[in-house]
């Protein structure tokens, strides 16, 4: 009589409660951390170096205690920030034949502004009561013409846009070839547009 | 016709099963339990970030050194003030000792992980630019250089 039985079926009717308890739990803990934001190289602490800087060189931008931005002597709009230093890094000063010719350059080629992106300097300075956001916008604004100008000379180059590249690089799923292609293409890239801001000391006053 | 609907009445309609109600439960719970990061400290400042653009993701959580850089908030404040305050692990320390705190921080990261350490700066959008310049200088002691303005994605122009 027993063997002809089936053996009672466990009751799986709570499992669904259980699993609800333990989502409900994680759903209130989660917090989809998102922690991004913008990466700097600060210089190294030894103040030896000093480097003869031409003024047209130089892109000085000035945030000051009550957040105005300045850039070339003028109080500016965060707005064209971008585009004013895009046009300064672009610019390609050197006329044709000069050593140090940037050729990939599509600037206007104007006598006040840098010779060769190689050459560009930013620099952007603050004062002790400049806001922290104010100052974020303005460096976003910078890395943004880089990616801009990378962007484009990606695009031209590579015929991929530099961001693709840059994350595809981190992207562990891709073979050692791949990865060794693309750190040429970025090593080339940011060869033509090289990043470099200075941030001098803050000045009271 | 009649005699469909003669079959449908005398018979009722069997449940609908749930038997795989565990089942799209419990890939809902996988799904939550692998994206969730639990908060390991215990924020004791305001920290709202500003936003910005161009940023870079930060996902490789064991070569960070985090600093939060705010006001404290409502429930520290009752004996400490309303001035700006650095946090670290978790209390308050000042500018003069982040410097010691990032080394030690540092000095618990497994070797091959010390040079690509990065210091993420969680700084509310209150802060001023004088503590971060003079944390900057701490950091660059210490030769700390590669440093991380943490923010939210989103429009720079918010922050103006």
């Amino acid at each position: 009589m027993k063997n002809h039985r089936s053996p009672q079926e466990v009751n799986a009717g709570s499992m669904a409660d259980i699993a609800f308890l333990l989502l409900i739990f994680f759903l209130v803990t989660t917090s989809i951390e998102n922690d991004a934001g913008l990466n700097r190289l600060m210089p190294s602490n030894d103040n030896e170096a000093i480097v003869d800087i031409r003024e047209r060189n130089l892109f000085e931008i000035s945030i000051n205690n009550s957040d105005q931005i300045m850039a070339e002597e003028e109080i500016i709009n965060s707005k064209i920030l971008r585009k004013k230093v895009i046009a300064f890094i672009d610019n390609g000063g050197y006329t044709l034949g000069m050593d140090g010719y940037c050729d990939y350059c599509k600037g206007d080629r104007l006598l006040d502004l840098s010779e060769n992106p190689d050459k560009a300097i930013i620099s952007i300075k603050t004062q002790r009561n400049t806001s922290y956001p104010v100052y974020v916008a303005v460096q976003n604004e910078v890395i943004a013409a880089y990616n801009t100008l990378r962007n484009r000379e990606s695009l031209r180059l590579f015929n991929t846009p530099y961001e693709s590249i840059y994350s595809d690089y981190y992207n562990e799923e891709i073979s050692e070839d791949q990865k060794g292609q693309l750190k040429e293409r970025l090593e080339i890239i940011r060869a033509l547009y090289p990043q470099k801001i200075l941030e001098p000391e803050t000045v009271n006053n | 016709m009649i005699k469909f609907n003669k079959y449908r009445s005398s018979k009722s309609l069997p449940p609908v099963s749930t038997a795989s109600l565990p089942d799209i439960v419990f890939i809902l719970l996988f799904f939550f339990m692998t994206v969730t990061v639990m908060k390991n400290q215990n924020l004791l400042v305001e920290n709202t970030l500003p936003t910005a653009t161009e940023t870079e993701k930060l996902d490789k959580k064991d070569r960070i050194i985090e600093i939060y850089v705010g006001r404290p908030t409502a429930e520290a404040k009752t004996n400490l003030g309303d001035e700006l305050r650095i946090q670290m692990d978790n209390k308050f320390i000042t500018v003069d000792e982040v410097g010691d705190y990032a080394l030690q921080a540092l000095s618990s990261m497994p070797e091959h992980l010390k040079s690509v350490a990065t210091v993420s700066i969680k700084a509310d959008i209150g802060v001023k630019m004088g503590i971060i310049e003079d944390l900057k200088n701490e950091l660059r002691m210490v030769n700390l250089l590669k440093i991380n303005y943490t923010t939210y994605e989103g429009a720079a122009v918010d922050n103006l």
